[in-house]
């Protein structure tokens, strides 16, 4: 959220602080896999960036893709007596919303569908113009609101979530994984890729053009 | 250790959200000049509002570990499931690799976020200087496992939506796993809400 307050003098960008302790250090550029620690409490500082803003651009298409399969492709389906049922994600939302635990509908909706499709989305806007070191329109807003979302999408939880109900299940039902457990361990992998990735150095990578 | 210079000691600060360098102009209104967001030496009020969450997500959090999560009907039989009897369930019949799994996330990780939190609040606040660095490390671990712990949530929820076979084999939600999955987004604002650099304010920082 924008604060309409007293805007103090920009420091030479020659430093890093610490987000962990505060302690100040004197940037310096990275070799090739190495990563900076702060010696005071042992948080990263700093990473070498092997993945550009095209490969980070890359990433997140790929994501996308796997994002759309994920949802419209069935999970799992389970077999009792000849009968089949299978379901998608938003099967298992509209259920427990059905079950009176709109809450748990909720918490599941926004950690697996509207966060990690609102992340990819501003990342994917911001990182399309990014490739030519421009800001795209709403850059701020959507940095701000990355940052602040950053922390709740849990698609690799739901991974893990899923194989532990194949083997709850395998105890009583056939199971039969289906197309969309696949697309979700695809995503799973592009999240683990992308987690050393500190997107707030785009502020850096990009610069603010007179329109 | 001493001689690693701290942002306010130089009169500097740095902006939360997009990391920028600023100088410290201690104005109570200060804000980003690149980002906009406000821009604070520590995060504000941490102290209480951590506590306030971190209390407010034991009071769920009870509820979540002694109401049934799950109820299972097959055949007219009833079996109502609590985390704790699931994890069970799952070493004897299934597998009990997975039921290690789930009992880390769903018992093993909150509990240690209730401690791990506790324990930062109190020895931050009378400015202790024992085992910064492992506290720090400590912040950092309940940060990184948090959100694990919606697996069981997850859990419920597929499985509900699966096993729907009428007469033969039904699932439904109890009111546990709401608990729960509150107890688990309340953690996660707690440790949010708690600022890592109070670890390593002396006694000569007011903020």
């Amino acid at each position: 959220m924008p604060v309409q307050g007293v805007k103090p003098k920009i420091a030479p960008p020659t430093l890093w602080i610490c987000e962990h302790c505060d302690t100040v250090y004197h940037r310096r550029e990275l070799a090739c896999g190495e990563v900076a620690r702060c010696a005071r409490c042992d948080a990263i500082l700093a990473r070498h960036h092997s993945i550009g803003v095209r490969g980070m651009l890359a990433l997140v298409l790929t994501a996308m893709i796997a994002f759309v399969q994920a949802n419209i492709w069935p999970i799992v389906t389970l077999g009792l007596n000849g009968q089949m049922i299978s379901t998608t994600l938003w099967g298992c939302i509209v259920m427990m919303w059905r079950e009176h635990t709109q809450v748990v509908a909720v918490i599941v909706a926004c950690t697996l569908f509207f966060v990690p499709i609102g992340k990819m989305l501003l990342l994917g806007w911001v990182l399309l113009y990014a490739r030519t070191g421009r800001r795209a329109p709403g850059f701020r807003l959507a940095m701000v609101t990355l940052y602040r979302i950053g922390p709740w999408t849990m698609s690799e939880v739901f991974v893990l979530g899923t194989l532990v109900a194949i083997v709850k299940a395998n105890m009583y039902f056939d199971v039969i994984p289906d197309a969309g457990i696949f697309a979700y361990g695809v995503l799973m992998l592009i999240i683990t890729a992308f987690s050393s990735i500190d997107v707030r150095r785009l502020w850096d990578l990009t610069e603010e053009r007179p329109a | 250790m001493s001689t690693l210079p701290r942002a306010s000691e130089l009169g500097l600060i740095g902006c939360h959200v997009c990391g920028l360098v600023c100088r410290d102009i201690r104005a109570p209104d200060a804000a980003c000049p690149r980002c906009g967001s406000a821009l604070h030496r520590r995060k504000s009020a941490s102290y209480s509002k951590t506590w306030a969450l971190l209390i407010a997500a034991f009071l769920v959090y009870l509820p979540a570990n002694l109401l049934p999560i799950t109820r299972t009907v097959s055949l007219g039989d009833v079996d109502d499931n609590t985390i704790l009897t699931g994890v069970v369930e799952l070493w004897v019949k299934g597998s009990p690799y997975l039921a290690v799994i789930v009992f880390t996330a769903s018992i093993v990780v909150p509990v240690l976020k209730f401690f791990a939190l506790g324990l930062l609040l109190i020895s931050s606040r009378r400015r202790s200087q024992w085992a910064q660095r492992q506290r720090a490390k400590l912040f950092r671990l309940v940060e990184f496992i948090g959100y694990w712990s919606m697996l069981d949530v997850f859990v419920v929820a597929l499985l509900t939506a699966l096993v729907q076979f009428g007469f033969f084999s039904q699932v439904e939600p109890l009111p546990g796993v709401v608990f729960f999955g509150l107890t688990v987004v309340i953690t996660m604002l707690a440790s949010m809400s708690f600022d890592p650099r109070l670890i390593w304010d002396g006694r000569e920082f007011d903020d």
